[in-house]
């Protein structure tokens, strides 16, 4: 589903991915962990095509396509989902007029049936259940007023209502407690299935008790260091990311002491 | 240059001379209308080198000569029916080209109010003293050329007695249509509103236009809001493209009052709003919000001012502004707090968000305090969307142009949704969503 081939990425000059190696097939779900500045966010945010980040070399292949051929706005609609760890303030627009316009917009982009209000709310209230959200959040500015915990959820129903084939899920887990984790992580788990795929971007092991990886990739210094089972995540835990750094300090692959 | 000048001063006259002819009046009216006409001759229209005047030019009017047209009405129920809102429909008002218009008007759902003809209210013994005793004094003529040449051309509009204790229930509609089919024509709409005593009403001002050519609307509103009475207050500023608008809206508030102000700016080529509010007795508030979005070959302008004259008063203010293609606007708000004013609190906020390099926003809060124990913040922003924002937007499958159009959209929805009147918020959401979108697609 998902090629990265020697990925290059940089931001205001500054190179912060080095050559990214990543397969991700369907139905799996892969973790990025790593410390912070490893570049696990970047690789997020390069996937689903943020403005800031210049991909200077390599190549992201998505469903057979050139995925860094794409706007942003194509990339969705073709299938990519991107849970931001800071989700947007919208103001003065809906969430549930938002989500329609989100959803037909897709549907229209594959030729399918576009839904009315009327259609779409019964959609919605199918799929909110997911993220246990209550109707008042529909009718609410799209993250206005949110708790950082009911802006999480938020991204879930979105994905919920766009159903992706990867979903991107950028740190979800920072500044939520154990209560919507759980919730959050449950939504992730009830929209996997073996036609779509999941990249979890995490700093803890945490979320990873709930989403449990079939790969662990760490990050460091914009390179992959480590990659193994979900073991890997525990081992993480237990010892910290110092040893990585120390690893790639010793065989040259780090950067240079600043 | 002389004679250049003097010549459509002429013009005007000779169709005063006509309207005195045309429409006699009491004497009293006769003597305002006549000194009214003195003032404009000596004035005239303000130019650029009036500091209140220096961003919008008006010389394009004085040019025109935009007169007064006495023809006839050949508008039906049907014409005025897309002007009104579901809840306005037995409670609306209109004034063809400035003239009160009862045929076109429903007022089966005011039968607690007065509404009346302004000048039927003058000959009417009933509200002789009180026109008299309200009408052009919160708005002056004795220093503004256009609110001079709106009283001397004073041959109709709408008086509003909202009675004692009397709340209204439906929202009073006054719908302004400029009949522009016949070139050149101007109007010069006049209005009185007094809300009496503990009164409680919403009123609701439309102006729009059928036709397409160029037109001058010149309206004066004067609003009279007092002890203990509420006042909402919405108003639609909806003209052709080919519209050159000036308004004035001048509230007096009384002790305890509250006057609750929405004005939405979308239409005219030329636009142009003085809103004022003088709090001359204790404990009185208001609300004074606006939004203006002006497109390619637009220019909107909006002078507030808030007297703060007694202690105990608050004023609250948030103009939005949105400006596209190569739309210019101005945003001037002067908030002025006497000596003895004490315990004033004044907040006033405008932002601006600039849609295109072309476009631009001028905008100059003024704040001037005499008293010394007062509560006063005033802040102007002008910015552009947030590239974080469009990014979450485009990040779900919406095209950057509809994104934007969104935004900007949630930009607006901030002043739009402190209109009260359901159906009217509805439409304005829609005008604005409309009237973005093809902005922005004819853009890229």
């Amino acid at each position: 589903m998902l090629e990265v081939r020697n990925l290059h990425a940089a931001i205001d000059g500054n190179e912060i991915l080095r050559g990214i190696n990543l397969t991700v097939k369907k139905g799996e779900v892969h973790a990025i962990m790593g410390p912070n500045g490893s570049g696990k966010s970047t690789l997020a945010k390069v996937i689903a095509g943020h403005p800031d980040y210049e991909v200077t070399a390599g190549e992201v292949i998505f469903e057979g396509r050139n995925l860094l051929e794409m706007a942003p706005d194509e990339r969705a609609r073709e299938g990519v989902f991107m849970a931001f760890q800071y989700p947007i303030e919208v103001p003065g627009v809906s969430n549930a007029q938002f989500l329609r316009l989100a959803y037909n917009e897709k549907q229209k982009h594959l030729g399918l049936e576009e839904l009315d209000p009327l259609e779409f709310k019964d959609l919605l209230k199918e799929r909110a259940k997911v993220v246990e959200m209550e109707a008042s959040f529909m009718t609410r500015s799209v993250n206005e007023g949110f708790s950082g915990g009911e802006k999480k959820r938020n991204e879930i129903l979105q994905m919920a209502v766009l159903q992706p084939k990867l979903a991107v899920l950028d740190e979800t887990d920072s500044g939520l407690d154990i209560d919507a984790l759980r919730v959050v992580a449950g939504g992730v788990n009830q929209l996997q299935s073996p036609e779509n795929a999941v990249i979890v971007v995490t700093h803890y092991q945490r979320l990873l008790n709930y989403i449990v990886p079939d790969f662990v990739h760490v990050l460091a210094n914009g390179l992959i260091a480590r990659e193994g089972g979900k073991e890997l995540a525990l081992e993480l835990e237990e010892k910290g990311y110092d040893w990585i750094k120390a690893e790639m300090q010793s065989n040259g692959t780090g950067a240079p002491a600043n | 240059m002389v004679t250049e000048l003097a010549k459509p001063q002429n013009k005007y006259e000779e169709a005063f001379r006509a309207l005195k002819h045309r429409k006699p009046t009491v004497a009293w009216v006769e003597l305002v209308r006549e000194s009214a006409m003195d003032r404009f001759e000596s004035l005239g229209f303000p130019t650029v080198a009036d500091e209140e005047w220096k961003y919008t030019n008006l010389a394009q009017v004085a040019k025109e000569q935009f007169l007064p047209t006495d023809r006839e009405s050949k508008l039906g129920a049907a014409d005025v029916a897309r002007f009104t809102f579901a809840e306005t429909t037995a409670s609306n008002v209109v004034l063809l080209n400035g003239i009160f218009n009862a045929e076109l008007s429903n007022t089966t759902a005011l039968d607690k109010v007065v509404v009346l003809d302004l000048f039927d209210a003058i000959a009417d013994a009933r509200y002789n003293k009180l026109v008299r005793s309200y009408l052009a004094r919160n708005s002056n003529y004795h220093d503004k050329g256009l609110t001079a040449l709106n009283t001397a051309f004073l041959e109709s509009g709408v008086f509003v007695l909202i009675p004692k204790d009397v709340e209204l229930d439906a929202p009073l509609q006054i719908t302004y249509i400029a009949d522009a089919n016949q070139p050149g024509a101007a109007s010069f709409p006049r209005v009185l509103v007094v809300s009496e005593e503990n009164s409680s009403a919403k009123l609701v001002e439309n102006f729009v236009s059928i036709g397409s050519s160029a037109y001058f609307t010149n309206a004066v509103v004067e609003v009279v809001v007092k002890h203990g009475a509420r006042l909402v207050h919405s108003r639609l500023q909806n003209e052709s493209a080919n519209a050159f608008h000036v308004a004035t809206t001048s509230a007096e508030l009384g002790r305890g009052s509250s006057y609750n102000s929405t004005a939405i700016n979308l239409g005219g080529k030329l636009a142009r709003h003085d809103i004022s509010v003088v709090m001359d007795h204790e404990g009185a508030e208001c609300w004074v919000d606006g939004l203006y979005v002006v497109g390619e070959n637009q220019h909107s302008d909006t002078h507030s001012v808030i007297d703060h004259q007694q202690p105990y008063c608050n004023s609250h203010q948030l103009y939005k502004g949105i400006m596209d293609g190569n739309g210019r606007a101005v945003f001037n708000g002067k908030v002025l707090v006497r000596e003895g004013a004490q315990k004033t609190d004044a907040l006033q906020t405008n932002k601006n968000l600039l849609l295109s390099p072309q476009a631009r926003v001028d905008t100059k809060p003024q704040l001037e305090i005499y008293a010394d124990d007062v509560k006063c913040a005033h802040g102007a922003a002008v910015g552009q969307l947030d590239q974080d924002e469009l990014f979450y937007l485009q990040a779900r499958g919406i095209n950057p142009e509809l994104a934007k159009s969104l935004l900007t959209y949630g930009f607006a929805e901030e002043v739009i949704e402190k209109i009260g009147i359901e159906s009217i918020r509805a439409q304005l959401d829609k005008v604005v969503m409309n009237q973005l979108h093809t902005r922005l697609e004819t853009q890229s």
